[in-house]
């Protein structure tokens, strides 16, 4: 799982079957000072995140599992809850 | 395994089921001489963990499934399932 924030939204009208009804929303994984790491990523929707949402999705097979179509499809990345807070400590 | 600091932790509310119960914390991963390598992710707590501490982290479903203790918990993949005291490394002083 990564932390990321919602920064758009993916329109997709011909796309296969199993991805019927999901919501495709671009992610900016995040580390834990809010900082970028690494380049956006595209991920379907199961717990109505919006954009600007603070999220954390799964990547692999796990996100294909979470699509309510049935787990056989070539999805490779989930968005599974909104985060609230992040509490970062300092530590050396 | 790899091995990782938890860096904070992470509150969810809205989540998907599987995630109900389980507190998150965000692990950053080390090289075996503790010096941060990679970006952050974020695992399951199987042992009570907390910020600061070094933990050991599986990144596979299976292994994962199996620190919480549910197997029909499918879309879970990173979980922490030790705390490690101490890395000895030969000639390594």
């Amino acid at each position: 799982m990564k932390l990321g924030k919602v920064i758009g939204r993916v329109v997709c009208t011909k796309k296969l079957p199993c991805f019927d009804g999901l919501k495709l929303l671009l992610v900016q994984p995040l580390d834990h000072l809010r900082m970028e790491a690494g380049p956006p990523i595209v991920a379907f929707d199961t717990v109505k995140a919006g954009e600007g949402d603070l999220v954390f999705f799964e990547s692999g097979k796990e996100a294909a599992q979470a699509n309510p179509n049935g787990w056989f499809n070539p999805a490779d990345a989930a968005i599974l809850g909104i985060v609230d807070a992040v509490n970062a400590e300092e530590v050396s | 395994m790899i091995i990782g600091k938890v860096v904070a932790n992470v509150v969810s509310t809205e989540k998907h089921p599987h995630y109900i119960g389980h507190k998150l914390l965000m692990v950053q991963v080390l090289d075996a001489y503790g010096a941060p390598k990679g970006k952050p992710l974020l695992a399951v707590d199987g042992v009570q963990a907390g910020i600061g501490d070094t933990v050991l982290v599986v990144d596979e479903g299976g292994s994962a499934r199996s620190v919480v203790g549910d197997e029909k918990a499918v879309t879970i993949r990173t979980a922490i399932c030790g705390i490690i005291d101490r890395i000895d490394i030969e000639g390594n002083t």
